[in-house]
């Protein structure tokens, strides 16, 4: 399987790729790891006119404490997130989800920018952006502008960029003191998750404060659990309560049938390892 | 219309003009008479076209040899020195790691990899290091055995 053929440019700086984009509105990708676009150019189900390169502009690829939050560049590859000292300490979940992303090799190429930005709802960066309450940073040659993740995955492969926007840093306020885990089921190693959990429980005093509970792949985009939310909120940390909250998991969810699971499948699993991400994160069992 | 690319192999600069859509795999196969490096699946699922870029493994069907420009690549026929298999080559036939070899170069490349991450790995942790990379033959435990042998004799080293 072979690219249909595309001019390529790789450009230096930020500001040349943003010309680029802007120059080719229509017909113009950016490619990242690309291991998520060569896929689908191989199949020639994406045949754009011109690919930017975005692996030789230098000052993409970084994961800094700022402050308050954590910044890290849309270049940074899962594996890099997966193994930082910073990021487990101030965003656990995403340390966790980016670990469990397909394989090592696919680990060492996708960057965390890439799998945002494609927006694929069995993706597992999504949902944990979503729980982490995290900023995404968009620059085109008309400015910046901060999105949430709350407001970015709009549906199935679809985000809040516009065509001549580059996604350049992922901003992630510090979740310090938070329990976090994030499960995904998969039929094989390396799969993508059929469904997945990520969780956040902020706590005081023994009792649950806030949830944040976000689903993998049982909707268009990551879809927040709030019933469970809800029946954590304000409840003293226990077995009962956590299993008793994460039966309601599947409480309207309307997950689209796939050929390795049925949407009865899917609810099942949205149950169960929302019951195990909680138990992980809150270390009960 | 070519786009000029340099890129270490095996320790040598290359420098060619390469479609743009070339993918990293066939630059390696077709235009540098490197066959070692294999083509499973074509769709980044079976790892036989692992090589190393900048020393991290890679499935090179997924990625473009323009993405390689200014990058080093070492491939299953850039390991052995002077004649002497690598430790991890070694440990491969020493420990039947491979029946008809398909998976083997994209194993050994992986494989070495993973070591130069976890020098002392667990069972476990081989099978999760190499999750991306099928074999169709072994049942994988003697691939397991070779890369624990391999470990002991560079732990040695
Ligand atoms: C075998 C295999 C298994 C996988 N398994 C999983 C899995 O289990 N879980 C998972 O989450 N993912 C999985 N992935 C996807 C992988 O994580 C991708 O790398 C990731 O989703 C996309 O990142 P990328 O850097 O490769 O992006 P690319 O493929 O380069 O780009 C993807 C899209 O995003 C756009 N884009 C890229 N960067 C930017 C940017 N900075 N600003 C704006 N737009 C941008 C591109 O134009 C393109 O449309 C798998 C991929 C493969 C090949
Ligand atoms: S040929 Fe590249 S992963 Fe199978
Ligand atoms: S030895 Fe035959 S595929 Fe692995």
């Amino acid at each position: 399987m072979i690219p249909a053929a595309f001019d390529y440019a790789a450009p230096a700086s930020l500001e040349e790729a943003m010309a680029l984009l802007a120059g080719h509105p229509d017909d113009a990708k950016l490619i990242a790891g690309g291991h998520s676009l060569l896929p689908l150019m191989k199949l020639r189900l994406a045949t754009p006119q011109l690919l930017v390169d975005l692996g030789k502009i230098p000052d993409l690829r970084y994961i800094e404490e700022k402050g308050d939050h954590l910044a890290i560049g849309a270049m940074t590859t899962h594996y890099q997130v997966s193994i930082s000292e910073a990021v487990r300490r101030r965003a656990g979940l995403l340390a966790d989800s980016a670990a469990v992303v397909g394989d090592m090799q696919v680990r060492n190429r996708g960057t965390v920018g890439g799998s945002l930005a494609h927006a694929d709802p069995a993706s597992d960066l999504p949902a944990a952006a979503l729980a982490l309450g995290a900023q995404l940073v968009a620059r085109s040659r008309s400015g910046e502008r901060v999105i949430a993740a709350a407001d970015f995955f709009q549906d199935i492969w679809t985000s809040a960029l516009e065509p001549e926007e580059i996604l350049t840093e992922v901003r992630i306020p510090f979740q310090d003191g938070k329990a976090q885990a994030y499960e995904k089921f998969r039929q094989r190693a390396g799969d993508w998750a059929i469904v997945g959990a990520a969780v956040s429980v902020a706590r005081r005093n023994g009792t649950i404060d806030r949830a944040d509970v976000i689903l993998t792949n049982v909707g268009p985009t990551p879809v927040r659990a709030r019933a469970v939310e809800s029946a954590l909120q304000g409840q003293p940390v226990s077995p009962e309560v956590v299993r008793a909250a994460a039966e309601q998991a599947a409480d309207g969810l309307d997950p689209a049938p796939e050929l390795k699971a049925s949407p009865d499948y899917k609810r099942h699993l949205a149950r169960v390892l929302t019951r195990r991400a909680l138990e992980r994160a809150l270390q009960i069992s | 219309m070519g786009v000029p690319v340099t890129i270490t192999v095996n320790g040598i600069q290359r420098q060619d003009e390469v479609e743009a859509r070339l993918l990293l795999v066939y630059y390696l196969r077709d235009t540098l008479g490197l066959t070692g490096t294999h083509v499973g699946c074509d769709t980044t699922s079976c790892g036989a076209c692992t090589v190393l870029l900048d020393g991290e493994a890679v499935k090179s069907c997924t990625v473009l040899a323009v993405q390689a420009d200014g990058h080093a690549v070492t491939t299953i026929e850039g390991i052995a020195t002077d004649g002497q298999l690598h430790p991890m080559q070694e440990a491969f036939w020493a420990e039947h790691g491979l029946q008809c070899g398909y998976c083997t170069p994209g194993m050994i490349m992986a494989s070495i990899a993973l070591l130069d991450r976890l020098p002392r790995p667990t069972p476990e942790q081989i099978r999760e290091g190499l999750e991306g990379n099928l074999c169709r033959c072994t049942g994988y435990q003697n691939i397991v055995k070779a890369v624990q042998t391999a470990a002991e004799q560079l732990a040695r080293a």
